[in-house]
């Protein structure tokens, strides 16, 4: 990695500690500062609420030129998180076609927050979740919370 | 217009197309003892074998990296001229339009000055072409980098960063991208375009050349009826008029200069005569169904006589047992000696009558069986074009050998070619036909179809044979082979153009629903 990409990620870990989005805490380790640990509340307004999920952000070698590397460690019932070891992300931002090398981390964490309070179905990596979401949300939300129980307290 | 017409939809045309290769394979012991004149017979044989385009075949045309660029030039020239602008700027303009020259020269009567914009060509691009400057108190938003010598760059919508990062994205969406045509510009959310002017002014020559490398490839990749060749490595663009939604009445094999055959619908190796859509299915269900499929395939099998292990190691399916000589086929376990007869239906499932099938378990039984049947034969053929070739390969070794120690000429030996050639593809066409049978629903068609099917088969397997007799015997067939690989080839046109016949008539069944 580019000393330029260090300068720009050191530069974006120092404006998150100045302006940390409500229910969330960062974990960054000096050494090893392309991998950083989120610690995420679920919104009070969604069904994840009283939750507490792990997520890593790996950042490419070719930051900010392609977009960081989002992963789930906690599992979640979400449309948007791939429900398997991975739980990975990608879409919106975190899309390369989407992502532009200005944007920033923080704006990550936000879509990730707005995601949980309102999934994108239209854009599922789980489809049948999706369809739930869509066709069933009282069953949804059920499993939501039943995921929150066991695997997010 | 009309005689042409009947000439070519003529079943009468079939109907001698048949007789006259009866007559043919009757004539071999003629033509037997004059090698010059069996020289002049096999080519005249050729042009009955490929009298003039058959049904089942598409028109295509193949065109080489010079011509696909001469023919976007062209394009770029003639819109350039309706539209009254340089070469340059048209090609930005056909690139961004994906080369839709109608929707392109439709709406830029409309709003000119709007499609301009969109595709970095401004008004003022011209009176200001795009330069790199240093500007006061800048700082980069990509590095954060800042100074009074930093070189930096912006499009006309204002999205200025440092001149490196700029480099640096056009550089990623090139080369790991692959991306050209489309590439946006960095600022946060927008959406314009990055001509190529902008480009040539950034990037170095290399990453230049591959970007017009991309440009090339999305020409082709943009346009309807240009496919590239799926052959590792080849360079060949092929042009076809078939459409997306013929496809379920059309079979376009294209045939690239590379030699590769391929499928213009999906671009997969030759399917003749099976749909795209079926192909779709039977792959999907191949592939789903693999673990129960995959054992009745298995290389080695037991003679059905006295069990002991026999391993298939020639493309032929006539087998007979080491150890009691027993004759049989590989793929029913049927006596051989009843192939050649009016008894030979190796190639039909039999239906079991109803009350065979009277429960669920007898019935998800037979649906197997039925499955495993065609598969079976599917797969036997895939593999037997390998051991085909194998043999081929060997026995050209030997040929050439021969050539060396009895001074045959390569022309001599070229039959062998020819003969293996055509068993690669008419096993290739047999196997496709299985899964094509598979899901063909039972009506007064299929039976002609399952003829067809089999006499295509006995002449394959006929022919297979004769590749597995040992080497000092091969130079006496050679006249036998020839014939025979006719025969071959002829029996392939009869079924494919049948089949294709039908298919554009839309009269086959299928017991499913393709989309
Ligand atoms: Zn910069
Ligand atoms: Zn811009
Ligand atoms: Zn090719
Ligand atoms: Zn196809
Ligand atoms: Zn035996
Ligand atoms: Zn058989």
């Amino acid at each position: 990695m580019s000393a330029g990409a260090k300068k720009r990620i050191m530069r974006e870990y120092g404006e998150c500690m100045a302006d940390t989005p409500p229910g969330m805490k960062i974990n960054f380790d000096e050494r090893n500062m392309t991998k950083w640990e989120v610690l995420l509340d679920g919104p009070d307004q969604s069904p994840y609420a009283g939750g507490h999920f792990k997520l890593e952000i790996n950042f490419p070698n070719e930051y900010p030129f392609k977009p960081p590397v989002v992963s789930f460690k906690t599992k979640i019932y979400h449309p948007n998180v791939s429900n398997d070891d991975k739980g990975s992300m990608c879409l919106g931002l975190l899309r390369a076609d989407e992502w532009k090398p200005p944007n920033k981390v923080v704006a990550v964490l936000r879509l990730i927050q707005t995601l949980m309070i309102e999934p994108n179905p239209d854009d599922a990596i789980e489809p049948s979740i999706a369809n739930e979401y869509k066709e069933n949300r009282k069953e949804f939300e059920k499993n939501v919370k039943d995921w929150v129980k066991r695997y997010a307290k | 217009m009309d005689s042409d017409d009947d000439f070519n939809s003529s079943p009468v045309s079939d109907e001698d197309f048949m007789g006259d290769q009866d007559s043919d394979v009757g004539l071999e012991d003629d033509s037997d003892f004059d090698m010059d004149q069996d020289d002049v017979g096999f080519e005249t044989h050729d042009k009955d074998i490929f009298p003039t385009k058959q049904h089942y075949e598409v028109d295509f045309k193949v065109y080489d990296p010079r011509q696909i660029q001469a023919s976007q030039d062209n394009q770029i020239a003639e819109v350039s001229q309706i539209l009254g602008q340089p070469p340059e700027a048209t090609a930005i303009l056909l690139r961004h339009y994906r080369w839709n020259k109608e929707r392109l020269i439709d709406q830029y009567m409309d709003k000119r000055e709007e499609i301009l914009e969109s595709a970095g060509l401004g008004e003022t691009a011209a009176s200001n072409p795009p330069k790199v400057v240093k500007v006061k108190g800048f700082v980069c938003d990509i590095c954060c980098e800042d100074g009074p010598n930093l070189d930096t760059f912006a499009m006309k919508c204002g999205h200025r960063f440092c001149v490196d990062c700029y480099r640096q994205y056009l550089y990623t969406k090139i080369k790991d991208e692959g991306e050209a045509a489309q590439i946006r510009c960095p600022g946060d959310g927008c959406n314009r375009i990055v001509d190529s002017k902008s480009l040539d002014l950034l990037v170095a020559d290399d990453l230049r050349e591959r970007y017009h490398v991309l440009l090339t490839r999305t020409y082709v990749d943009d346009k309807e009826n240009l496919r590239w060749c799926p052959a590792p490595n080849c360079v060949y663009a092929v042009e076809c008029g078939v459409k997306d939604k013929e496809l379920m009445r059309v079979v376009p094999t294209v045939h690239c200069e590379c030699s590769h055959f391929f499928c213009f619908g999906c671009s997969l190796n030759d399917h003749q005569p099976a749909p795209c859509a079926l192909v779709k299915k039977w792959l999907k269900k191949c592939a789903d169904d693999s673990e129960t499929a995959n054992w009745i395939s298995a290389n080695t099998k037991e003679c059905p006589k006295c069990y002991s292990t026999i391993e298939k190691n020639g493309g032929c399916n006539h087998m007979t047992c080491r150890k009691c000589r027993h004759e049989f086929c590989w793929m029913c376990m049927g006596v051989w000696s009843e192939h050649g007869t009016s008894w030979y239906n190796c190639n039909r499932f039999e239906e079991k009558s109803g009350y065979d099938a009277r429960d669920a378990q007898a019935k998800s039984r037979q649906s197997l069986e039925r499955y495993l049947h065609y598969y079976n034969r599917y797969a036997n053929h895939e593999q037997s074009a390998k051991l085909d070739k194998d043999i081929y390969l060997k026995t050209e070794k030997k040929m050439q050998q021969l050539q060396n120690t009895t001074g045959m000429s390569w022309i001599e030996v070229q039959y062998l070619d020819t003969a293996s050639q055509a068993l690669q593809h008419c096993r290739q066409t047999l196997k496709w036909t299985y899964a094509f049978a598979y899901y063909l629903a039972r009506n007064n068609l299929t039976e002609i179809f399952e003829d067809n099917q089999k006499d295509l088969e006995m002449a394959v397997e006929n022919l297979s044979e004769m590749f597995e007799k040992p080497i000092d015997q091969l130079q006496g067939l050679k006249v036998d082979m020839m014939d025979k690989t006719a025969y071959c080839n002829k029996r392939r046109i009869i079924l494919l153009n049948d089949t294709a016949d039908n298919l554009k008539q839309g009269n086959w069944e299928f017991n499913v629903s393709f989309p």
